[in-house]
């Protein structure tokens, strides 16, 4: 049994975390960025954006002013329990959420869509988020929260099996360029593509695609990896860099993630996860022990997996024979 | 190209916007203020009291709402600032710029040219963006002291008035220049030459949007 004290106080930290440190990955994906940029205003934004990681560290403050919509998403073992069970739980990470909100400080982003009601503590109807997976064996749970920033960069689009890669080509340049332009997605970034699905589930791998994997990792599908590698590219080939100045850094990297659609479409989204791209992870073991780190670790081979059941665990049918 | 970089006042005389180009990097001495749409509802529609005096305390809005809390004791504990995008706000910005004077606007994106042209440079103002947009630790280094924050239980804190004092804070780069020109506008028509090529290869959607088409009666498909 996870106790429900050392949920919540993980969760504080990894919220502390998440707004004041930028993640290794996404920083050396930067870093690498900085080296090739040859436009001298994008080259000089991104100087600044990693000397402001430093300050942000150094100051334990907030790197970026809009410290985004702190979400978390959840994953346990098979044997996991949890103290006071899921209610508890997500009593725990909505606590964290506003105590951090003030603690941190982080700004208090949440608002009612129609009223405008402020809480001031990023915590009301819906928000945080708090998305759930599985994984079969152990006990544990991890934590992750994502501070996703940026009203732009994000955007759906119902494509059919004949609109062909070549279509896909042509929505990802669309979105790149169209919120691309003075910078508005705060690029160099992280894009997430998310492929088939249903409308929502699209969405939801295109924001995980980009906010659940670390910079440099490859979808496990040779081809899929070979369309990540080929679109960075494309999109660092714009000609625009940071803030949509003339450069050459638009995608620190490209993940794309699919999930099985109606035989007749092939919805596409794509998100940016920005020059803060905020996350932090824990996991935390029956015994208390907490282990942080940066990856997530969500595409698990389980994640993707095709079959109806899962290597050593029964299904009912099997069961019943 | 080299970078210039300038410290300029927040209420700066004209010789000192004047000297401003495009790119330039700007660190900021004095008072500024935030306001947003919740502070342009409340007094440019609402008709409130300005609780400050401008341009004479501030000639300087910046399009921010800041990472801060309000301790119990009434002091601030402010981290980083940010801007927000200030297209949004072409609405009430030349009834406000006429209001109060203000000189230097900062926020994230600019405007087009055509408001520089309309509104900005007729008040002798330019346009500042924050760099990266994200450098919010950076900024926060520049805050010398918040001095007082307005209309928080009205507005709530990130769309209050808060006004901060600062030392060299920055950098922001300059996106207006006292003729209208727009930097934005310059990087995009350079950028422009080269889309062709890059779409080389591409293919339309073969089911459109609205938006693609403005004419209602189009049919959408293919
Ligand atoms: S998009 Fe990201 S970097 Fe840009 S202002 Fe928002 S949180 Fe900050």
């Amino acid at each position: 049994m996870i106790p429900i004290a050392v949920i919540q106080e993980t969760a504080e930290a990894l919220m502390d975390k998440a707004a004041i440190e930028i993640p290794e990955d996404y920083h050396n994906g930067l870093k690498a960025v900085a080296k090739v940029e040859t436009g001298s205003l994008s080259g000089y934004v991104i100087k600044a954006m990693l000397d402001n990681y430093d300050a942000a560290k150094e100051d334990r403050c907030a790197m970026c002013g809009d410290t985004g919509t702190p979400r978390w998403y959840v994953k346990m073992g098979n044997e996991t329990t949890i103290e006071g069970g899921p209610v508890a739980l997500e009593a725990a990470l909505r606590s964290a959420t506003a105590n951090s909100t003030k603690r941190v400080p982080l700004r208090p982003n949440r608002v009612h869509p129609l009223w405008r009601t402020d809480h001031n503590n990023n915590v009301g109807i819906g928000a945080p988020e708090i998305e759930y997976a599985y994984e079969p064996g152990g006990e544990w749970i991890d934590l992750i929260t994502v501070h996703k920033g940026g009203l732009f960069g994000t955007d759906y689009r119902m494509l059919f099996p004949s609109d062909g890669i070549e279509g896909i080509k042509r929505f990802y340049l669309d979105t790149l360029v169209a919120f691309g332009k003075r910078g508005l997605a705060c690029q160099p970034a992280i894009i997430g593509i998310g492929l088939g699905g249903c409308k929502d589930t699209c969405m939801v791998l295109g924001k995980r695609a980009a906010c659940l994997r670390v910079v440099g990792s490859k979808n496990p599908d040779p081809k899929i990896a070979e369309l990540e590698a080929e679109f960075k590219q494309l999109g660092n080939s714009i000609g625009m860099g940071a803030m949509g100045f003339v450069g050459n850094s638009m995608v620190v990297d490209c993940h794309i993630e699919v999930g099985y659609c109606h035989t007749g479409g092939m919805q596409m989204s794509m998100h940016a996860f920005c020059l803060s791209s905020r996350r932090a992870v824990a996991r935390i073991f029956a015994d208390s022990r907490v282990e942080y780190r940066t990856d997530p670790d969500w595409f698990t081979d389980y994640q993707r997996r095709e079959t109806v059941g899962w290597e050593g665990v029964e299904t009912a049918d099997e069961a019943t024979v | 190209m080299d970078i210039n970089e300038v410290e300029l006042s927040t209420t700066p005389d004209a010789e000192a916007i004047a000297a401003l180009q495009l790119g330039d990097i700007v660190y900021l001495n004095g008072l500024l203020y935030t306001a947003r749409e919740g502070v342009y509802t409340r007094a440019l529609d609402e008709k409130a009291n300005l609780p400050m005096d401008l341009p004479s305390e501030s000639a300087t809005n910046f399009h921010c709402s800041p990472a801060a809390t309000i301790r119990e004791d009434g002091s601030f504990d402010m981290g980083a600032v940010t801007a927000t995008a200030s297209f949004r706000f072409a609405k009430w910005l030349p009834e406000w710029m006429e209001k109060t004077g203000a000189k230097l606007i900062i926020g994230k994106g600019g405007m087009n040219s055509a408001a520089y042209k309309e509104y900005f440079v007729p008040n002798g103002a330019v346009y500042l963006s924050t760099v990266g947009y994200g450098t919010g630790a950076l900024l926060g280094r520049g805050i010398e002291k918040v001095e007082a924050v307005h209309w928080e239980p009205e507005l709530g804190i990130a769309q209050a008035m808060w006004v901060i004092r600062c030392k060299r804070m920055g950098p922001f780069i300059v996106a207006s220049d006292l003729d209208g020109n727009c930097l934005f506008e310059r990087e995009n028509a350079k950028i422009a030459k080269n889309l062709e090529r890059v779409y080389e290869g591409t293919r339309p959607a073969v089911l459109k949007r609205f938006g693609e088409t403005d004419d209602r009666e189009d049919e959408l498909i293919g």
